[in-house]
Formats: C-alpha cells, sequence, structure tokens
C-alpha cells in the first residue's frame, strides 16, 4: 500500500489541479446538464423532473430549434470546405521557397488571430451595412448588392464570408504537411509528364490526405462552436427572421435571457451529440481516404 | 554523324532546360501576383477600420477608402469616455483577467503536461484519454451547470469564474501543445537527476521549465490573446458596467441604438486589438510554430 502510494504520489500531486478542473469543471457539468435536461429549472426555483419532455418537445414542436439546426449546419457544410480549400490553395501557392513568405504568412495569418473579436464583428456589421463598403465595391462593377443583414436570404453569408477569411491557421497547418511530402515524388511524375491537375490528385491529395483530416475535424468542431460573431451581428437574437440563429445563439438566450436552464440544457446535449457523432463519422470514413505513410496498403 | 547527333541532343537539352526556367519564372511572377492580390484583399477590412477610425462620421459609411481626408484624432478621446465608465476602467479589467488567466495556464497546464510526458503513475493512460477528450467539448455544454455552481458560490459579478478554472488547468489545448514540446526533451537528464536525489518537483522547476521557455511562451501567448478576446465568458458573469472587459464595452457601442458614434467605435476597436497586434508582431515565430506544432485554432 505505501509502496503504491509512494510510486503514484507524484504523479497524481501534478496532475491533481487538472483532475479538480476535471471533475468540477467537466466531467461533472456534463453530467449535471445531463440531468437538468431532464428537468424544468429556472434557478429561482429547484430543478423539476419531467423526464424526456423537453426532447419531445424539441423535435415535435420546437420550430426555433429546428431553424437553429438548419443554420448551423448550413453554415458548417458550406464555410468548412470553402475555408479548406482556400487554405490549401493559398499553401500550395506558399510553398517551395517563394520570396517573402514571412511576410505572405503573416499576412494571411493575421485575420485568423483577430478574427474571433469583438471589434472584427463590429467591422463586419459595418461593412455589410446597405451603405456599407461591400456593396460600395459591388456598385462599382454595377451590381446593386442586397441588404445582407437585414435580408434573410443572405444575412448568413456575411458569417460564412467571416468564417473563410479566417482560413490562416489551417493554411499553416498545410503548409506543414506539404513541407513532408518528398520533392523527388514529383519530379517522377514530371519526367512521365504529369501535368499539375494530375500531380495534384496523385501525389499532394493522398499524401496530405491525414493532415486535410486534421483540418477538416478541427474546422467542423470550431463552426459548430462559433457564437460571437453571429452574436453581434445578429445584435443577440438570431435576427433577422432567424436566419443567424446559430445554435450556440439558441442555447445562449434560453439560458441567460429566458431562464429555461432545463431546456437549455436539453439542447446543450444535442450539441454535443451532434459535435460527437459528426466527429465519430468523420473518423468512420476516414478508414477510406486517409492512409498514414507508415501502415502498408 | 555521332557528333553532329550528339550536338544536337545538347542543343535540345540546353533548350528544354531554358524553357523549363521561363516557364518557372513565369509561374512565379503569376504566384507573387496571385498572393499580393489575395493578401491586399485579407488586409483590407483590417486597414479600413483604421482609417475609419480616424474619419468624421458622415465619411465612414459607403466609404472604401483608406485615406481620411481630415484626421479627427478626437474620435480617440470621445472613444475612451463615450460609455459611462471610461475605457481605463475596462482596459485594467481585461488586463486583471488576462494575465492572472495567462499565469494560471502557464502553471496548472505545465503541470498536467509533466506528469503526463515524464511521471509514471496508474491510470495514466485513462486520465490521458479523457483528457483528450475534453478537447470536443464545447464551452457552451459546461456553461449551464459551471454558472450554477459559481452562482451558488456567490462568484458571479466578480471575477472568479474567469480566472479559477484557469489555475485548474481547463485548456486540454495547452496540455497537448507543452506534451508534445517536454516529449522531445531527452529522458536522461531527468534520469541523471533523480540518480543525484533531485525530487520530481525540483526536476520539474530547475530541469523541465528553463528548457521548455519556447512552448510555455507559446502557450502563454495564445492564452493571452484567447482571454483578451473572449466574450462569452465576460458576457454571462459580468452584468455591472464598471466590471466589464473591453470586447463587453465594444458591444456597448452597438447596443446603445440611436447614437452615431461611429468613429470613436472604431477608435475603441483599434485600441481593443492593438494589444494582440503588438504581440502578433513581436512573437510571430512562437506563434506560427505553435500552430503546425499542434494544430491549435
Amino acid at each position: 500500500m505505501l509502496k503504491f502510494l509512494r510510486r503514484n504520489f507524484a504523479g497524481y500531486a501534478f496532475l491533481s489541479p487538472w483532475l479538480v478542473g476535471f471533475f468540477l469543471l467537466a466531467i461533472g457539468p456534463i453530467l449535471a446538464s445531463l440531468y437538468l435536461s431532464f428537468t424544468k429549472y429556472n434557478v429561482v426555483r429547484p430543478p423539476q423532473w419531467i423526464g424526456l419532455e423537453h426532447y419531445f418537445y424539441m423535435f415535435e414542436f420546437d420550430d426555433r430549434f429546428k431553424k437553429a439546426l438548419q443554420v448551423t449546419f448550413t453554415f458548417v457544410v458550406i464555410s468548412v470546405p470553402l475555408k479548406l480549400i482556400f487554405a490549401l490553395g493559398v499553401a500550395m501557392a506558399l510553398d517551395k521557397g517563394i520570396r517573402a513568405i514571412g511576410w505572405y504568412r503573416a499576412l494571411f495569418y493575421l485575420p485568423s488571430i483577430l478574427g474571433g473579436s469583438i471589434a472584427v464583428a463590429i467591422l463586419w456589421r459595418q461593412l455589410f451595412n446597405y451603405e456599407g463598403v461591400v456593396n460600395s465595391v459591388l456598385s462599382l462593377i454595377g451590381i446593386q448588392g442586397p441588404y445582407w443583414l437585414a435580408d434573410p436570404d443572405y444575412a448568413l453569408w456575411t458569417l460564412i464570408v467571416l468564417a473563410v477569411w479566417q482560413f490562416g491557421s489551417p493554411m499553416l497547418i498545410f503548409l506543414a504537411g506539404l513541407r513532408a511530402i518528398p520533392q523527388d515524388l514529383y519530379e517522377a511524375a514530371e519526367i512521365d509528364a504529369a501535368g499539375p491537375v494530375k500531380k495534384f490528385f496523385a501525389i499532394t491529395v493522398p499524401l496530405l490526405a491525414p493532415v486535410i483530416f486534421f483540418n477538416l475535424v478541427l474546422q467542423m468542431i470550431e463552426a459548430f462552436k462559433s457564437f460571437s460573431g453571429a452574436f453581434i451581428i445578429s445584435g443577440g437574437s438570431g435576427a433577422p427572421l432567424d436566419s443567424l440563429l446559430f445554435f450556440t445563439v439558441y442555447l445562449y438566450n434560453e439560458a441567460f435571457s429566458f431562464l429555461r436552464m432545463g431546456y437549455a440544457s436539453a439542447l446543450a446535449w444535442v450539441l454535443l451529440l451532434i459535435i460527437a457523432l459528426f466527429t465519430i463519422v468523420a473518423f468512420w470514413t476516414s478508414k477510406y481516404w486517409v492512409h498514414y505513410e507508415n501502415e502498408r496498403g | 554523324m555521332t557528333d553532329v547527333s550528339a550536338s544536337t541532343t545538347a542543343e535540345i537539352a540546353r533548350e528544354y532546360r531554358a524553357e523549363r526556367a521561363r516557364r518557372a519564372k513565369r509561374a512565379a511572377v503569376l504566384k507573387h501576383i496571385f498572393l499580393a492580390l489575395t493578401s491586399l484583399i485579407m488586409i483590407y477590412p483590417l486597414i479600413w477600420m483604421l482609417a475609419a477610425s480616424l474619419k468624421p462620421d458622415t465619411q465612414i459609411f459607403g466609404d472604401i477608402g483608406l485615406w481620411p481626408g481630415t484626421f479627427e484624432w478626437q474620435n480617440y478621446a470621445q472613444g475612451w469616455n463615450a460609455l459611462p465608465v471610461s475605457f481605463t476602467t475596462f482596459f485594467w479589467n481585461s488586463t486583471v483577467v488576462t494575465v492572472l488567466s495567462v499565469v494560471g495556464n502557464v502553471i496548472s497546464c505545465s503541470f498536467a503536461a509533466y506528469a503526463f510526458a515524464r511521471l509514471e503513475f496508474s491510470g495514466k493512460t485513462i486520465w490521458f484519454a479523457l483528457m483528450m477528450m475534453t478537447l470536443m467539448i464545447p464551452y457552451h455544454v459546461v456553461l449551464i451547470p459551471q454558472y450554477i455552481l459559481f452562482m451558488n458560490l456567490g462568484w458571479v459579478d466578480t471575477y472568479l469564474p474567469l480566472i479559477v478554472p484557469k489555475f485548474l488547468a481547463g485548456d486540454a489545448f495547452f496540455i497537448f501543445l507543452m506534451i508534445q514540446f517536454f516529449r522531445q526533451l531527452p529522458r536522461e537528464l531527468d534520469e541523471a537527476a533523480m540518480i543525484d536525489g533531485c525530487s520530481p518537483f525540483k526536476i520539474y522547476w530547475a530541469i523541465i521549465m528553463p528548457l521548455s521557455l519556447p512552448a510555455m511562451a507559446t502557450a502563454a501567448i495564445f492564452s493571452f490573446i484567447w482571454t483578451w478576446e473572449d466574450f462569452l465568458g465576460p458576457l454571462v458573469y459580468l452584468n455591472d458596467q464598471a466590471d466589464y472587459t473591453v470586447p463587453l464595452a465594444l458591444r456597448s457601442f452597438i447596443s446603445s441604438d440611436g447614437v452615431s458614434q461611429y468613429g470613436p467605435m472604431f477608435a475603441m476597436s483599434i485600441l481593443s486589438i492593438l494589444p494582440i497586434l503588438l504581440f502578433f508582431i513581436v512573437f510571430q515565430r512562437l506563434i506560427i510554430r505553435g500552430i503546425a506544432m499542434s494544430g491549435l485554432k
């Protein structure tokens, strides 16, 4: 017993802050929110058990819930691939020792580091105003821009542009991945008279697949979680006509504007399950298109 | 006969090589044009914001120009005092929260990373797997139970809910980043120190930490940027304007309707991202390497 203690003491001593945090702020709250999701709870009165009622209500009657799912999925499905395509395209242009690469890299990365700030969200609201800069630029080429922020058909695009604008971090990861591809593969392909398209699909994509996969999962989770841009640009409510009602925005309003903590907890669990499901599906399908170098076949 | 064919082969080879060089040069020029144009588009919104912060209100809206006709320096003075509480307070609040968060993150995450990377104890694999799983959990899922917990502790409207979790190694990204770094350090160092009778804490403090300054700096920088930009945490826990951090204060500009003070608003937006910008310029190399290493956002 004493020996067991002595052998493990140092490890658990160093781990103790994390352990406390893990139980009190991660796993504890996750289980607590599962419990709360089965109750009616408004902070003032103690939670009142209602079983699965919240979940039935959500899927049967709650149109805003369905709208929030639709908005969030649309955002994820459009913004993540676009972001990755931009990131890969620019990374390939930056690869192979181009001059001034440091400058370009810094400029392309800068939006990623500032993009989550409220300052940029406020800026975006201004740029996409009906009388704002984006429409001024469009009018230069003879296009009358729409009411970006007031028209439900266009509002989500402002946030998609904001997300794609921040392609810097997947770009940096792609750059690191591209560096790892042996150059002689491309040279061999050139001798075989392979064109750029052929080289891209026969060498770059397969060898970069693990990195593409990593970026895909990371950006997907990130997109599901995004909050402050939609919150600021929609004025906190998901307006116009709930077209910016991101799942996180809906959850925040249910919990902290209407104090429906039980229902919001049910929403939180649905979000957790959706993210888990997407991640699992990504990992499961990756067997068919991602091959790591150290495995055969 | 042989002579002639040899000379033509050489000529063809020379011709081929010259053609290749020409093509490479043309490609490089095209690439530079593409990169320069895209990076300009990327950076344009930020420069526009800087220009807008110096323009008179009437000139801001659709003006795509980047040069203010008259420099309205008083936008900055006006913005600083535009809200009932001055920005001196907001910047001070943000500084307190950010500095304490950075300290907490570096200490607690390096503790956990040291345990995972260097110490042996039973259950390590399971804890490690659980730690990696917390990377996926959206903050929204733990937010409500955490809020209830902090409310019962009487911590709402204080900075404790924003700071204390940082001392409990809440951000698994940093733990992961540090583990990656610690693993590169030679094990012989620990073993030699152990033979000399050093305690695990001594090894952590006198050997691992001094050798890991780049990793600690990277974690500190990201911790700084994310805490400085954090919006959801302060939004949930801080209700009194005198307690606001800078992002919350910025939001007050757009929620107070009717008042047209765009110049001052952008002036404060610029000031709010200035610390991040400075950090980015000074620590660019560490930041970019940190991302390539760990896939941080």
